[in-house]
């Protein structure tokens, strides 16, 4: 505040203002300088931190620190909070072969989607990256999965993969018939079926992101490349791909993250089933916590859950963000 | 490779020279681009299309056209209330949730990005820990703690956490707006008369327009689609938001194919309306946003 004070001598004579300290706003009647402007600026900054402080703190931070007390008893949800138990629930959740499978299969989903998605979806950036006809008609198709809601999505790609549905019938049309599968049946089968989906709903948000990214990397840098000699690749590799680094590394995080909190298209799908076989941690999250009445319990889940998804954040901040505009997020967290 | 050298510093913008260097990845490009918008594309037609179908039609062939076309399904639904129940309750928890989120984040990150005091830092990642954990890892800590404000099957039980989990995505990309907005402005109000906070509300909230429609895009967007918070807050079916309603439809109809695809094409419409009207900003605000 003083140095804005001080900065601005030009301006203040410039609307021929005495050269003196003015508070912000009307005047402080009693004239007592210091303490009633610093009493205003603090009233200030409740009014404006206030209530988003009570909304975050309220419904962010109270839930998980009251579930991390959960967690630590015997808990149906009603009744006294007795039943200690000390780290029981954690032993017992890491022991569940049910719940270490479903943590394998968060893992695979975001291998697959770091595997498959994110080439797919540079490629595809990279050859519609040209002027095309009707580039603006192909960027709102290629989008709109993305916008359309889990549940939805979930309840058609449900119905199409139905035995003898849309989709069997596209693959023998197309001569592929023997490709064809029990695909929410086969617990071989489920996982990559859902990623199959996952896919469909999320490409086009890579591919729109890769694309801003492209098109934010000067020609002339490009041109630079071509002019000292270097063939398309060369340049594709040592200068766009560089350039494109933060929206990769960003794009990988949301994708993590994005993998390991898979819940709705799986529970309205197959329910995390046959057999376990497509559950997922918040999947067994659910299906252990509020629908079994196992609160204490569900809540050392959603504990673990929180704590892995956590770390997974610090250490990709660590070595994968720290430079990037998005490093700011979790810079205070991390160092 | 040549023709790129000889035209690259003064040549590039003439049309010829830069179709003859694209000349050769293009018919690939249209391939490919024919291929993703076939893949997306269809399966939407095929919801939309088989919806004007019968359930004996679509068992007896799957993959057909409407013969003959029937819309009782999409009346029936239309005329039924539940369908406008469903639209209302997700309408209202968006609005509201919007309405929070923009507001309080607004003006918190007014707060982070133009004053200066003690534990600005640690206040500004405090919030930035929310970006970490969307509403569905948090799900069954805030179902409990909800039960116990007696907040369960109360609209209000979905909107306010969902205002509170888009708080932190809000703040973040509020605050570097607000604070790039050069202090002169800032100063010229002062001298003027105008206290901080009607400098807040008069020069740099309408300024900062662009932003708040990016971020209430976002948050409008990720509460009208939420499906999680809802299931566990609402038993009741009147309080049922869209993406709850097409999920229970399935599996109470589920013998009832055609009318479940109606149902879901016209779930998928408010959506896909809202996203063909508002397109360019949707797509400016999730890139914008996520690039920083």
């Amino acid at each position: 505040m003083k140095s804005d004070v001080v900065a601005l001598p030009e301006v203040r004579q410039g609307h021929s203002l005495p050269p003196t300290r003015t508070s912000p706003g009307p005047v402080p009647p009693s004239g007592l300088g210091r303490r009633p402007r610093h009493l205003r600026k603090y009233v200030e900054l409740t009014l404006l931190l206030g209530p988003a402080l009570v909304l975050f703190v309220g419904f962010v931070l109270v839930p998980i620190l009251v579930a991390g007390r959960y967690s630590l008893y015997n808990w149906n949800g009603m009744g006294p909070l007795t039943g200690f138990v000390g780290l029981h629930n954690y032993r017992v959740a890491l022991d569940d072969p049910v719940f270490r499978g479903a943590i394998v299969h968060n893992l695979i989903i975001a291998g697959l989607s770091l595997l498959v998605q994110l080439p797919l979806s540079l490629a595809l950036a990279f050859l519609l990256n040209r002027r095309l006809r009707g580039q603006s008609f192909l960027r709102l198709v290629t989008f709109a999965p993305y916008v359309l809601s889990e549940a939805t999505t979930a309840v058609v790609w449900l119905l199409m993969l139905q035995p003898g549905g849309f989709v069997d019938q596209v693959l023998k049309f197309l001569g592929l018939g023997g490709l064809v599968q029990l695909w929410l049946a086969n617990t071989s089968i489920v996982l990559y079926t859902m990623f199959a989906v996952i896919t469909w709903k999320y490409i086009g948000f890579g591919i729109i992101l890769f694309l801003a990214g492209l098109q934010g990397i000067p020609a002339e840098l490009r041109e630079a490349a071509a002019l000292d000699g270097a063939t398309g690749r060369q340049s594709l590799r040592h200068v766009t791909l560089p350039l494109l680094g933060p929206t990769v590394r960003i794009w990988v995080f949301l994708s993590v993250i994005g993998s390991f909190q898979l819940f709705d298209l799986v529970w309205i799908m197959t329910e995390g089933g046959p057999a376990n076989a497509s559950d997922t941690m918040v999947t067994y999250l659910i299906y252990n916590g509020p629908t079994s009445s196992e609160l204490g319990y569900g809540s050392a889940v959603a504990v673990l859950l929180f704590i892995i998804c956590f770390v997974f954040a610090l250490v990709y901040q660590r070595f994968a963000l720290r430079r990037d505009t998005a490093g700011a997020v979790t810079r205070m967290v991390g160092t | 490779m040549t023709a790129a050298v000889l035209a690259a510093p003064s040549a590039a913008d003439k049309p010829g020279v830069r179709r003859r260097r694209m000349s050769l990845g293009t018919p690939i490009s249209y391939m490919a681009a024919l291929v993703v918008v076939g893949i997306t594309l269809v399966p939407i037609l095929y919801v939309v299309v088989s919806g004007f179908r019968t359930s004996a039609q679509i068992n007896t062939a799957p993959v057909a056209w409407p013969h003959p076309w029937v819309v009782s399904n999409y009346t029936a639904i239309l005329t039924s209330g539940t369908f406008w129940t469903f639209v209302m309750n997700s309408s209202i928890i968006a609005v509201v949730a919007t309405g929070l989120a923009v507001v309080c984040g607004a003006m918190a990150a007014f707060a982070l990005a133009r004053y200066s005091f003690k534990g600005r830092e640690a206040l500004f990642s405090l919030f930035m820990v929310g970006l970490l954990f969307p509403a569905s890892v948090a799900s069954l800590p805030l179902y409990l703690w909800l039960h116990n404000l007696g907040l369960l099957e109360n609209l209000m039980g979905v909107a306010i956490p969902e205002a509170a989990f888009s708080l932190p995505i809000t703040i973040f990309i509020l605050r570097p707006f607000l604070r790039a907005i050069p202090a002169e402005l800032e100063d010229a109000a002062v001298v003027d008369g105008t206290s901080r906070l009607g400098f807040f509300r008069r020069v740099l909230l309408p300024l900062s327009r662009p932003a708040i429609t990016t971020v209430a895009i976002l948050s409008f967007i990720t509460s009208w689609n939420a499906y999680l918070l809802p299931l566990l807050v609402f038993n009741n079916q009147n309080h049922y938001t869209l993406p709850l309603g097409v999920a229970t439809f399935q599996s109470t109809y589920s013998q009832d194919t055609a009318k479940i695809l109606a149902f879901a094409a016209l779930s998928m419409l408010p959506a896909l309306l809202f996203f063909m009207l508002a397109e360019r900003r949707i797509v400016g605000s999730l890139t914008g946003a996520i690039k920083g």
